[in-house]
């Protein structure tokens, strides 16, 4: 899929700048940014709940889906977990249940969740009935917004697995948002910065981390507080 | 049901709704005959025993047409309150479900209908549909619908901005599922609390038409009709008139003060909080004597709130001067609840005790209140994760700061505003002259930061209490701010205490880490043995599932299974076992927190 000179305004305010992005299949690009730089609003623009200029090419825009950041807001509070799930899915009311039941296993969730409601679940667990909620459409792209930020360190953990491991075992296309670099050179094949509205470094993970063309990727990556390893 | 019976207006409320509608069921039944019963031998009589609020013209006994009344009149409000909210609902939902259109006409409608006044609209409408009760109650509901059409909408707006509203949509949910299955369950109940309001209103309403003749014709009869039927001899037997007023008055307040406490008691986690009371118990026994070097010195707190729930557990902690001392842990492990404590910001209803609470040399928990505050105002500074929080929105920035130095230190307003720029100045506030004239809003979230630190500045803080300071900011700012707290601290030989959830933030500034999990302290160790020699199996975990600009990305990240128990649920052992690899049947009791190497202390009976 391919982001093609994509551009957001908010009346005389340019949020996304001409952005041109390419997200090969069954890869994960990872987009930085600090607060305002726009790349929550670039996730809400292709993902349709956002109007935009430009264009996304290259897949069927019904088949994507957005994961958000905090699931304690992305879950209707007052649906079941199997409800939620469900949402999304097309087919005989028969045949939901066991989908369901199949979606939760694919984010290791056992299948008695189904009947319980998000306040009775850890916050890892919500993130992980989001994205269960998300596979269900079959996306062809999943947007991860700050789907981290959120949560607590020991969670996190398990969550960034997952989407790993959804990447390694389905092949999915992921655009994964978030402003903590090392989360992103985690998960990420390709990193993209964004910086007020424009993109100012796009390439593979190792060499944008590594040997940073840009004045702005350097002085974000020394920005990253570090725990003073070795 | 509880809190509806613990004010005197809740109680009032359901006393009268209680009695009304006991009166609607059982009053037709019992008095029902006598209120029909014409007697030619007593017409139009004032107050007697045999009438105690005197007949009406065919002799009939008043007082049992006003009971009997109650449950047409309760009826018929309760009729035109579910009228006017079914059509009111109906109008504030449509707009999230039409054509953009359409729905700004709809909008347009309501806004005319919600300035127009409601009384001529209930008149209007039912001198169109008819005189009688079915115009009344017609046009009550039409002048009622409006207010509900409004809330409807406003509510329906916020919850159509919420991220499972998006989610749905983008799952290609339709509108009229999104509003029937996601924002009209998400409304529901404010919408009910405003119907108890609404009737009481509705019952107001329609007593008036009745009044003015345009409600309840004869035979029929409401408490208004009765008003109006007593008005005209209310100068010769005022009773009269005045019962039924008093029965309609009564219904009135009744429903008004219930939907208030209904509706007060939904918002109740917004209610007023009150300053607990940081009495410190008395008790030195078991815990050493006081450390005359400790900036602050905390031994065995514990804050509780009603029901057991026991957020910090026994915590003890000191911070030497100049010393960074980082509080790290997730989210519910009690971190910042423990620097409510030392601040006396706990809100009520929680309780705090602490074997000692010592600061700056002189134990909190011993000295009279002026003193106590005038110790904290003057050398503790605390800075919190919005610095909104510490700013007032109306009032400029310097005038906020200056106002430290005039309540603590009884400075002049010049001197004080002189050290407000200084001071502004020094945490590198650029342009500090014009930064102190403007608003918090006009400067960003780093800046604001740094105001708040200036203002912790203002005196001469032994102790600095940052509670998150940098989680709302960008890494870059992030960067800066902590920057600032080291060279403040460094300057000032205060004692920082920093709570954070990021252990790779506390690694980076702190000489030593406190590691808390549910409540107590697991781990004491300095910075430099955090990476490698941890001891506590949480501490390592936490640290190995943390992922950072080095891990190895062809591993999977550690992540510790389960969750941390809630301050309601932790038992008398380690909290952290049911997620421990090495747990064995001995960490059914509580380990002790004890020395392990220099400087370094654990709770674990594994390490």
């Amino acid at each position: 899929m391919i982001i093609k000179n994509l551009t957001v305004r908010f009346g005389a305010f340019t949020a996304v700048d001409d952005v041109t992005l390419e997200i090969p299949p069954g890869s994960i690009v990872g987009l930085v940014g600090e607060s305002g730089s726009g790349k929550s609003t670039l996730a809400r623009a292709v993902s349709g709940l956002v109007p935009y200029t430009g264009a996304v090419e290259g897949g069927d825009p019904r088949r994507i889906q957005m994961v958000f950041q905090d699931p304690s807001t992305s879950l209707d509070p007052r649906m079941t977990v199997g409800a939620s799930v469900a949402e999304g899915l097309r087919l005989p009311r028969t045949a939901r249940g066991p989908e369901v039941e199949r979606l939760l296993s694919l984010v290791s969730l056992p299948a008695e969740l189904a009947g319980r409601y998000p306040r009775e679940l850890s916050g890892g667990q919500r993130q992980r009935v989001a994205i269960a909620r998300a596979l269900g459409a079959r996306p062809e792209l999943l947007i991860a917004d700050e789907i981290t930020s959120a949560l607590d360190v020991s969670v996190q953990g398990s969550v960034l697995n997952l989407v790993r491991s959804l990447r390694a075992e389905f092949g999915l296309s992921m655009l994964f948002i978030s402003h903590n670099l090392a989360v992103v050179r985690y998960v990420s094949d390709v990193v993209a910065v964004m910086h007020e509205g424009r993109l100012v470094e796009t390439g593979p993970t190792e060499e944008v981390v590594g040997a940073p063309k840009e004045g702005y990727t350097r002085s974000l990556l020394e920005a990253v507080p570090r725990l003073g390893r070795g | 049901m509880r809190h509806l019976l613990r004010s005197p207006a809740g109680i009032a409320g359901t006393l009268l709704v209680t009695l009304m509608v006991i009166l609607a069921i059982v009053g037709p039944p019992i008095w029902g005959a006598e209120a029909e019963r014409i007697d030619s031998t007593a017409i139009l009589q004032g107050v007697s025993a045999a009438h105690p609020l005197g007949t009406d013209n065919l002799g009939r006994d008043i007082l049992a047409r006003v009971l009997v009344a109650g449950r047409l009149s309760l009826a018929l409000a309760l009729l035109a309150t579910l009228i006017g909210a079914g059509a009111g609902v109906v109008l504030g939902a449509l707009p999230s479900v039409l054509p953009r259109r359409a729905a700004r006409l709809v909008t347009g409608t309501v806004n005319a209908l919600v300035a127009f006044p409601g009384l001529l609209l209930a008149m209007f409408t039912a001198v169109i549909a008819g005189l009688g009760a079915r115009g009344a109650v017609l046009g009550i509901g039409a002048a009622v619908a409006p207010g509900f059409a409004r809330l409807t909408q406003t509510l329906a707006a916020s919850v159509a901005g919420a991220d499972y509203v998006s989610a749905a949509r983008m799952l290609g949910v339709s509108r009229w599922r999104v509003m029937s299955r996601h924002v009209l369950p998400n409304i529901a109940e404010p919408l009910i609390l405003n119907l108890t309001q609404a009737l009481g209103g509705a019952l107001l309403g329609l007593a008036g038409m009745s009044f003015l003749g345009l409600g309840v014709q004869p035979p029929s009869f409401d408490w208004g009709r009765l008003l109006f039927d007593g008005f005209s001899r209310i100068y010769a037997t005022p009773a009269v008139a005045l019962g039924p007023a008093a029965a309609v008055a009564l219904a009135g307040i009744g429903f008004n003060l219930l939907g208030d406490v209904l509706a007060r008691a939904a918002a109740r986690g917004s209610a007023p909080e009150a300053k607990a009371t940081g009495r410190a118990v008395p008790d030195t026994g078991g815990i050493g004597e006081p450390d005359p070097d400790a900036v602050l010195e905390v031994r065995d707190l514990t804050v509780t709130f009603p029901g057991g729930v026991t957020p910090v557990r026994g915590l003890s902690l000191t911070v030497a001067p100049g010393e960074i001392v980082g509080l790290v842990g997730e989210s519910g492990s009690g971190k910042s609840l423990t620097a409510s404590a030392i601040g006396g910001l706990v809100p009520y209803p929680g309780e705090v005790s602490a074997g000692r609470l010592r600061l700056c040399g002189a134990d909190l928990g011993e000295l009279p209140e002026t003193e106590r505050r005038r110790l904290l105002g003057t050398s503790l500074a605390m800075v919190f994760q919005d610095p909104m929080a510490s700013l007032n929105p109306a009032l400029r920035v310097g005038g906020q700061l200056a106002e430290v130095a005039i309540v603590h230190q009884g400075a002049s307003r010049t001197e004080a505003g002189n050290r407000a720029v200084d001071r502004l100045e020094h945490v590198r506030v650029p342009e500090p002259g014009r930064r102190a004239r403007q608003h918090p809003h006009e400067l960003s979230g780093g800046m604001r930061q740094r105001a708040v630190i200036a203002m912790g500045l203002m005196g001469e803080p032994r102790l600095i209490i940052a509670d998150e300071p940098t989680t709302a900011l960008d890494v870059t700012v992030q960067r800066e701010i902590l920057r600032l707290l080291r060279q403040v601290t460094d300057e000032t030989g205060a004692a920082t205490l920093f709570i954070s959830h990021d252990i790779a933030v506390v690694g980076e500034l702190c000489h030593r880490v406190v590691v808390m999990y549910a409540g107590r302290v697991v781990e004491e160790l300095p910075v430099e043995e955090l990476v490698s020699g941890a001891a506590h199996p949480y501490t390592r975990a936490l640290v190995a599932s943390l992922p950072d600009m080095e891990t190895d990305r062809s591993l999977p990240l550690a992540s510790i299974p389960g969750r941390q128990p809630s301050p309601a649920e932790v038992g008398g052992g380690c909290a952290f076992a049911a997620r421990c690899e090495l747990a064995t049947a001995r960490c059914a009791e509580l380990p002790p927190l004890i020395s392990y190497g220099t400087a370094h202390r654990v709770a674990c009976w594994e390490a």
